[in-house]
């Protein structure tokens, strides 16, 4: 099975730790992963900001890299269910401009339709694709340390990850899991929404950071660095002392046991 | 009532204001949170509701789709059974349509049923123009008449106010408007709703002309359908001699026997109950009632010409996705500067209005797109699919535009990318982490910058990865 | 010139043109509760706070007694005369508004109750009258037999006719416009009363 490495623009430039975990938690696991260099960005910001024509561009090159691969893992549920959910929609909605030269964007539809129609089923989100493909929970990490999880949008809602990265925290050795009081509430940080209503976004954020620090965690922990990206920031203007990590980091983790008890 | 929304800033300032109030953030997340909890445990003992949601979409699509077959069916019908039926294009034709309809029976008062399409053209104003004094009867619509006030929740108008605040309203208002708040009133709910039965009585039993809104209108047969919970509705439905319906154009349904779906949707979504108190149907003018039906376009006709934003017309006005909408919990209803607040307001009222204010043009944007909205709405709108559709339609700002098109440029191929990166490294311990200048400002004000790191993945692969 | 009418219909028909068409969502036949759907009415009614009693169809007439104790209620046309309370005003010739208002209750019978949401529906048929009477008299008794308990609300609109007025009841008047918690009593009956007359000889729950 060929498989990539879809790391996201994110990732790939802020956060490049959480492609480096992924990386080593999927060789560890026998799969055989793939970066192929070409990537660069899936068109979310585009699109969820009005701009869907260069979206669909970045679509199209998103398209022509992972259409080779059997499947394609991704350490964002955002970027992920944006290449799941959206594309088809946009696939879909290409008819809704009708002013073009109608032929030239029909056909210009169908290929982007076909390719939508065969790549995106082979898109997971790194849970999924170790729940569902390789048929693992206890990936062998061991990570001593009072974590609390947040579902993320676009995982839990977009995706509908359910409980997968729940199972797979669960058999993390040394790892205890301790629940977020109304988890599945949005952190506020909806991409260009965070600046663009940047009072609402930080209202948000406050209570969710709030239910966090309820916890007693150590180390809050998604599977969407964008979101971390937000409401680690705040956790940090705030001196909370609370750690974000990603879900990938996490079950990449090998900490001795010992070494902290 | 004499305020409206004309002249409201766009949602971003109105919204900065308006969760720095306090109060109004406590209030709003007690209301929320109880009906949101209301809502999951009915909603959760129905085992077949997905199959509910889905049927909930195809019958409204249908109508969508044969709207003017359903709407000369209406019009047939409730012809046939003895009513009027009356079409108006916009707000001043149907606001000018009820006035002359009031003047004729020679009255000058009449009493309302909540209704949204009323609202949405401004009605009261209107009759108030014309020397007509239009009575709210409803609980929360009371409260925000009584108060001088708009409505900010589609279900309880009110919602933005807590017992203790609805209490001084009353105290403070009810004279001016008919008979006075009893001595000694507390603020037990109770109290409170004993105190408007009180007020509103005398005016049910002498007022001679009723105007409702309706949940549906059943093509087939030309029935009537009005959902609510005080018996208010009753009242303005069944005393008055004259009763005139004001309804939007999508609220038709085809059968008769599709009611009983609906009546299993919308309930459960909007007050959380298996069924509301008291649910009236009629059929045109019943027990020696004179029956009109003013059937309203106002800018749907535009909104069911867009292929992706019609979906919005399926909408029952159940209000489940203002309750769970993480903005509107921290924002209240004032701030989308329409009758019609919250997720589904921010997909209809940029489509009925169109985008030519600022305002309206930034309803788009007031959402995090975190999907909650979609979930729970109980035709299945996919209002994150509407709000990304209608922000495609612009316009955005310069500076957004030449942002968005350097970031295409730079993603447009791998190479381009990796430059910055590159660039981006280098400059990294020059890259401020409580700072940043411009629209980065937004983003520091609250949150910290992450650390840049030292080499992006990519170089890591070309190095080491592979 | 042409008629909004007529622009209105126009506009709807060029909104649509094209529209691909929806398929048939066709008959709906939902979940509907099994087993005891007397038990399952009264345990619905109940918790919008209405007041049940479940007797004997020959303890009918004692248990209306008892319940409406002094009350000067009205009675529509109708009514079983089996059930009659000993005394009551009739709506003939039809009362007032005012002298509605100033009566103690209103006892009726239903069309059709449903087990699922608690819910009774009256048409106006015999035992139940004209609108009004159910409305403003701050008290209401409905008794109805258990063989009109229906399971789900699929069954009642199947058995109701549109053309009637139709008031379909769930419990006492109420309302949740103060901070979205449920109250009982506004400007409706803020007391319903039902009792079920079952053909059993034992009433599984006797007042």
């Amino acid at each position: 099975m060929r498989v990539a490495l879809f790391v996201t623009c994110v990732n790939d430039t802020l956060f490049p730790n959480t492609g480096k975990a992924v990386v080593s938690l999927l060789r560890r696991l026998g799969v055989d992963v793939d970066f192929p260099q070409e990537q660069t960005c899936c068109g979310q910001m585009h699109v969820n900001t009005g701009y869907r024509d260069e979206g669909v561009r970045l679509a199209r090159g998103f398209l022509s890299v992972f259409g080779r691969y059997d499947a394609v893992v991704s350490p964002s549920g955002s970027c992920a269910s944006m290449v799941r959910e959206q594309y088809p929609k946009l696939a879909a909605g290409m008819g809704a401009t009708r002013a073009k030269a109608f032929t030239r964007v029909h056909r210009g539809r169908t290929r982007f339709a076909e390719a939508v129609a065969e790549v995106t089923p082979k898109v997971y989100d790194l849970s999924e694709f170790l729940v569902d493909v390789l048929g693992v929970t206890d990936v062998g990490a061991c990570f001593p340390h009072r974590v609390t999880y947040h579902p993320t949008c676009h995982s839990l809602r977009g995706l509908r990850v359910g409980d997968r990265p729940v199972r797979l925290l669960e058999a993390v050795r040394g790892l205890e899991l301790v629940p977020l009081p109304q988890a599945d509430e949005c952190c506020g940080f909806g991409g260009t929404f965070a600046v663009k209503n940047a009072a609402v976004s930080a209202a948000m954020c406050a209570d969710k950071i709030g239910h966090v620090m309820d916890t007693g965690a150590e180390v809050l922990c998604a599977a969407d660095n964008s979101c971390l990206m937000h409401i680690g920031g705040a956790l940090r203007r705030q001196r909370s002392g609370v750690r974000v990590m990603h879900l990938a980091e996490i079950l990449a983790s090998t900490e001795d046991l010992g070494a902290r008890r | 009532m004499s305020r409206t929304f004309v002249g409201m800033p766009a949602f971003p300032r109105a919204a900065e204001e308006a969760v720095q109030d306090s109060q109004l953030r406590f209030n709003l997340r007690k209301a929320t949170h109880t009906i949101r909890g209301r809502r999951a445990a009915v909603v959760d003992e129905v085992p077949d509701w997905a199959a509910m949601r889905a049927a909930g979409k195809v019958v409204k699509d249908d109508v969508l789709r044969n709207l003017e077959r359903y709407l000369l069916q209406v019009e047939e019908a409730v012809t046939r059974a003895g009513g009027h039926v009356h079409w108006a294009a916009d707000a001043a034709e149907a606001n000018a349509i009820v006035t002359r309809l009031v003047e004729d029976t020679g009255h000058r008062e009449v009493v309302k049923v909540k209704s949204m399409a009323t609202q949405e053209i401004g009605l009261n104003e209107a009759l108030a123009q014309a020397g007509i004094t239009a009575y709210e009867t409803d609980l929360a619509e009371l409260i925000v008449q009584l108060g001088d006030d708009l409505p900010s929740h589609i279900l309880v108008p009110a919602i933005h106010r807590n017992r203790s605040e609805i209490r001084e309203i009353f105290q403070e208002n009810m004279a001016r408007w008919g008979r006075p708040a009893p001595d000694g009133l507390t603020d037990e709910p109770a109290t409170l709703a004993d105190a408007a039965r009180l007020h509103l009585r005398e005016r049910f039993l002498s007022t001679k002309v009723g105007i409702s809104g309706a949940n549906f209108v059943i093509a087939e047969t030309g029935t009537l359908v009005v959902l609510e919970s005080e018996g208010n509705g009753r009242m303005c439905l069944t005393l008055p001699e004259t009763l005139i319906s004001v309804v939007g154009i999508e609220k038709v349904l085809p059968t008769w026997r599709d009611l009983d779906l609906f009546l299993r949707l919308l309930p459960r979504s909007s007050t959380g109950e298996r069924m509301n108190p008291y649910t009236s149907t009629w059929t045109a003018g019943v027990e020696g009632q004179e029956f009109h039906l003013v059937l309203l376009d106002n800018g749907r006709t535009r909104v069911l010409a867009d292929e992706v934003g019609r979906q919005a017309l399926r909408c029952i006005r159940c209000s489940a996705c203002l309750n769970v909408c993480p903005v509107y919990e921290r924002v209240g209803g004032h701030a989308y500067g329409s009758v019609y607040p919250g997720p589904i307001g921010a997909i209809l009222t940029p489509q009925l209005r169109g985008t030519a204010s600022e305002l309206d043009a930034s309803l788009p944007y007031a959402s995090s797109l975190c999907g909650a909205c979609y979930d729970v709405c109980p035709v299945a709108i996919d209002i994150p699919e509407v709000l990304v559709h209608l922000r495609a339609r612009g316009p955005h700002p310069a500076g957004e535009r030449a942002g968005m098109r350097a970031a295409g440029w730079v993603f447009s191929r791998a190479s381009r990318l990796r430059g910055v990166q590159r660039v981006m490294s280098r400059m990294r311990r020059f890259v401020p982490r409580r700072w940043l200048p411009g629209p980065g400002s937004a983003w520091t004000q609250t949150r910290d910058v992450p650390a840049v790191p030292a080499e992006s993945f990519r170089e890591w692969w070309e190095r080491e990865g592979r | 010139m042409s008629s909004s009418r007529d622009r209105i219909l126009a506009a709807v028909r060029a909104a649509v043109a094209g529209a691909p068409e929806v398929p048939s969502a066709g008959p709906h036949e939902w979940v509907r509760p099994s087993g005891g759907l007397l038990e399952l009415f009264v345990e619905r009614l109940r918790d919008y706070r209405a007041v049940v009693h479940v007797v004997p169809a020959e303890e009918v007439r004692a248990t209306v007694a008892e319940v409406l104790g002094e009350r000067r209620v009205v009675v529509p046309e109708g009514f079983p005369p089996d059930w009659l309370p000993s005394s009551f005003l009739r709506d003939e010739p039809p009362l007032s508004v005012v002298e509605l208002d100033r009566v103690d209750g209103v006892v009726s019978t239903c069309a059709v109750a449903v087990a699922e949401t608690g819910t009774i529906v009256l048409d106006g048929g015999p035992g139940q009258g004209r609108r009004a009477l159910t409305l403003l008299p701050d008290y209401h008794l409905c008794v109805l037999t258990d063989n009109q308990i229906v399971p789900s609300l699929s069954e009642a609109v199947a058995a109701l006719d549109p053309h009637r007025p139709l008031t379909w009841i769930s419990g006492p008047s109420a309302t949740s416009d103060i901070e979205l918690n449920r109250v009982e009593g506004v400007h409706g009956p803020r007391t319903l009363n039902v009792i079920v007359a079952t053909r059993r000889t034992t009433a599984p729950d006797s007042p």
